[in-house]
């Protein structure tokens, strides 16, 4: 039994009791053959050169530290600092991952790559990289996210990638994932799958761990440099969770930084019309992995609802699950209105226009945890994203608020 | 019960035929009194063993045929339980055949491991594929089978080291279930080019009869895979068949299709 985190995931892929390889057979070999082409591109000066020189002179890393000022000043508590995933290259943090897994890839000799997206951030990485390095790149999309996040479906087209809709099911991510699982068992030969979060069979927990631990790396340097000081609090949204985990893991052996992952409440953990897999769900095995799943009694996997797309999935990566059971991060939910409201007041107090994801994070700051902290004290949030996919989701939420007041005035 | 199995696969052997495991999703399409029509017609029509699909909402290995199939059935509220009772129903009514439950992990899992294995035996099941259980992780549902005499069936894919095959026949039961295609479920024109030698290097490690799936839905592939494998299993053409068919032909229609595989003369 591993004793430390850094041992963690064992040869088998578990984090503890979770994680794992519950896949067909026909996957097993690609697997195999992935985990150990990655451990040996982990060990290769030349390749992680290359990937730092990627991620410094295409993906703009590092991104900055910004001390939000009129926000902390708002919420009448902690110092609110922000990590400006949101400033790297195509708004997000998925670069970090996609830089990563098409470098692997290249260097695996596969020259088509297959990822699914939810909000399309995922989707618009992988096929700029795959724009920036000559390959081929397919992206499985929910007909309903497609609708969301219009924007990022003809970004992903400019780029090149070939968009291919996925009509099953409620439309969203779980589906977008498991039709990527079988174009990959399909193709498996020539192809690579770029799975955009810390989810799904081994190595992909650890893997896509491992190329977004930068975010907390640059964080952790950032803050000490900016207050002299680690921050009292970490946080970040919860969906698959690579932000969140990325953000977390450098701060792991400093017991005084308390982590705090954001799950989408939707509208409400109660109603079951919610996103929240540790929150609301329980122990179980989806897309290749032992983690929480967002199920019925019977086993089935439910259909979930956030505003955000890119939290929309019933699943969360096992390390979360992890780290939840050894107490070392907590998890909270925070609903669709008080997110919707915090990308608002970010876009107002700060000038910066948060992608809904994140919101949830700077909601749960704002709203709960800084208020009712000293001003001595500092909170680190992840900017996981920015928000220009969401104006379409946000007129629309604004337009139906502004019936249902016209319809009270009529009355 | 393992031995059911291993006693029909005997018959086909000694009988110098090619076995026949038909897939149906239960209580595909409009119910479970479907379900219990059909089995008997694929038995009478001479199936070495059946395979009831267990309904799932993401089935990661299944192409559109089977996919609809499973959402249909998961819409009406078919759970494990449902499956199991199916089971035991059939039993009542005197179906002998084989039966074997192909499904997924998770619904498994939530039922409890050994609670599952207990009911699936209690009501007379003989064993099961579960697709996205591989040998890595299959350790406690193996045992759990195990000690109700149910048999875990090993499956194996083309892209399966001989490394890999070793491992997935140790200790296999029952018969071992050849995946002969890189890919999804789903019926095809033609069968992979390089079934019959990956057929062979499993061949070579098991004594155990094989059955082919993935893509099998005509005669002249059951013919084939009859020089190298003891049974091939088709689904996605049988629920093609089986909805296609008026509701009242459901599984007269189902019966003739087997047995047209199974090359009976008219």
């Amino acid at each position: 039994m591993a004793t430390t985190r850094s041992e963690l995931p064992d040869a088998q892929g578990r984090f503890g009791d979770f994680g794992g390889r519950f896949v067909p057979e026909t996957l097993m070999p690609a697997l195999e053959e992935l985990a150990a082409a990655y451990v040996a591109a982990r060990d290769d000066r030349a390749f992680q050169a290359e990937l730092a020189s990627l991620l410094k002179t295409f993906a703009g890393r590092p991104t900055p530290l910004y001390h939000a000022m009129r926000l902390t000043e708002h919420a009448g508590g902690a110092q609110i600092y922000l990590k400006r995933e949101d400033m790297a290259h195509t708004g997000a943090h998925k670069i970090n991952n996609a830089l990563g897994q098409a470098l692997l890839a290249k260097r695996m000799g596969k020259r088509r790559i297959v990822a699914e997206t939810g909000a399309g951030m995922h989707g618009v990485a992988a096929a700029t990289v795959c724009a920036m390095l000559g390959m081929e790149c397919v992206v499985y999309m929910g007909t309903e996210d497609m609708r969301r996040q219009e924007p990022n479906v003809y970004r992903m087209r400019i780029l090149g990638a070939e968009v291919r809709p996925v009509t099953a099911g409620a439309r969203t991510l779980k589906e977008a994932v498991s039709e990527t699982i079988r174009d990959w068992v399909t193709n498996v030969a020539d192809t690579h799958y770029i799975i955009g979060s810390v989810v799904g069979p081994h190595p992909y927990p650890m893997m896509v761990r491992d190329f977004q631990t930068v975010i907390g790396r640059e964080a952790r340097e950032q803050m000490l440099e900016a207050t002299g000081a680690l921050p009292g609090y970490a946080v970040a949204c919860v969906g698959g969770g690579s932000n969140s985990i990325g953000l977390f893991v450098p701060f792991f052996d400093d017991q005084d930084v308390r982590l705090i992952g954001v799950e989408a409440g939707g509208e409400g953990i109660e109603t079951g019309r919610h996103a929240a897999s540790i929150g609301g769900g329980r122990v179980g095995v989806l897309h290749g992995s032992k983690s929480y799943v967002i199920q019925s009694d019977d086993g089935q996997i439910l259909d979930t609802h956030s505003i955000s797309a890119g939290l929309d999935y019933p699943g969360v990566g096992p390390e979360h699950a992890w780290l939840k059971e050894r107490g070392r991060a907590e998890y909270v939910s925070v609903n669709d209105p008080e997110a919707l409201a915090a990308f608002k007041l970010l876009s107002e107090l700060e000038g910066i226009i948060p992608a809904l994801e994140s919101a949830h994070a700077i909601a749960y700051v704002v709203d709960t945890l800084a208020p009712g902290l000293s001003a001595e004290q500092t909170v680190l949030v992840c900017l996981s994203g920015r928000g220009d996919k969401d104006m379409g989701t946000v007129m629309e939420e604004d337009a139906k608020g502004m019936e249902a007041d016209e319809a009270a005035e009529a009355r | 019960m393992t031995k059911r199995l291993d006693t029909a696969f005997q018959r086909m052997r000694d009988a110098k035929q090619t076995g026949i495991v038909p897939y149906v999703t239960v209580g595909f399409p409009a119910s479970v009194e479907d379900t219990l029509a059909i089995v008997p017609a694929i038995e009478a029509a001479g199936a070495v063993a059946v395979e009831l699909g267990v309904p799932y909402s993401d089935p990661l290995a299944d192409g559109p045929t089977i996919q609809a199939a499973s959402y249909r059935a998961v819409q009406a509220g078919v759970n494990a339980r449902t499956c199991i009772d199916v089971v035991a129903r059939l039993r009542e009514a005197g179906v002998e055949l084989p039966l074997l439950f192909m499904g997924y992990y998770n619904p498994i899992l939530s039922y409890g491991i050994d609670a599952y294995a207990r009911d699936c035996a209690d009501a007379g099941l003989d064993g099961m594929i579960v697709v996205d259980l591989p040998p890595e992780e299959s350790g406690p549902m193996r045992d759990a089978l195990g000690r109700r005499e149910l048999a875990l069936i090993s499956l194996l894919a083309p892209t399966s080291s001989d490394e890999r095959i070793e491992m997935g026949t140790r200790g296999a039961a029952g018969f071992v279930y050849c995946v002969s295609v890189t890919g999804v479920t789903g019926a095809r024109r033609e069968l992979a080019k390089g079934l019959p030698a990956f057929v062979g290097r499993v061949r070579a490690r098991t004594d155990l009869p094989i059955a082919v799936g993935f893509g099998v839905s005509e005669r002249r592939h059951v013919e084939a895979i009859g020089k190298y494998a003891d049974a091939a299993a088709v689904g996605s053409a049988l629920i093609d068949v089986i909805d296609s068919a008026p509701p009242s032909e459901r599984a007269a229609r189902a019966g003739a299709f087997v047995a047209a595989l199974a090359g009976a003369r008219r």
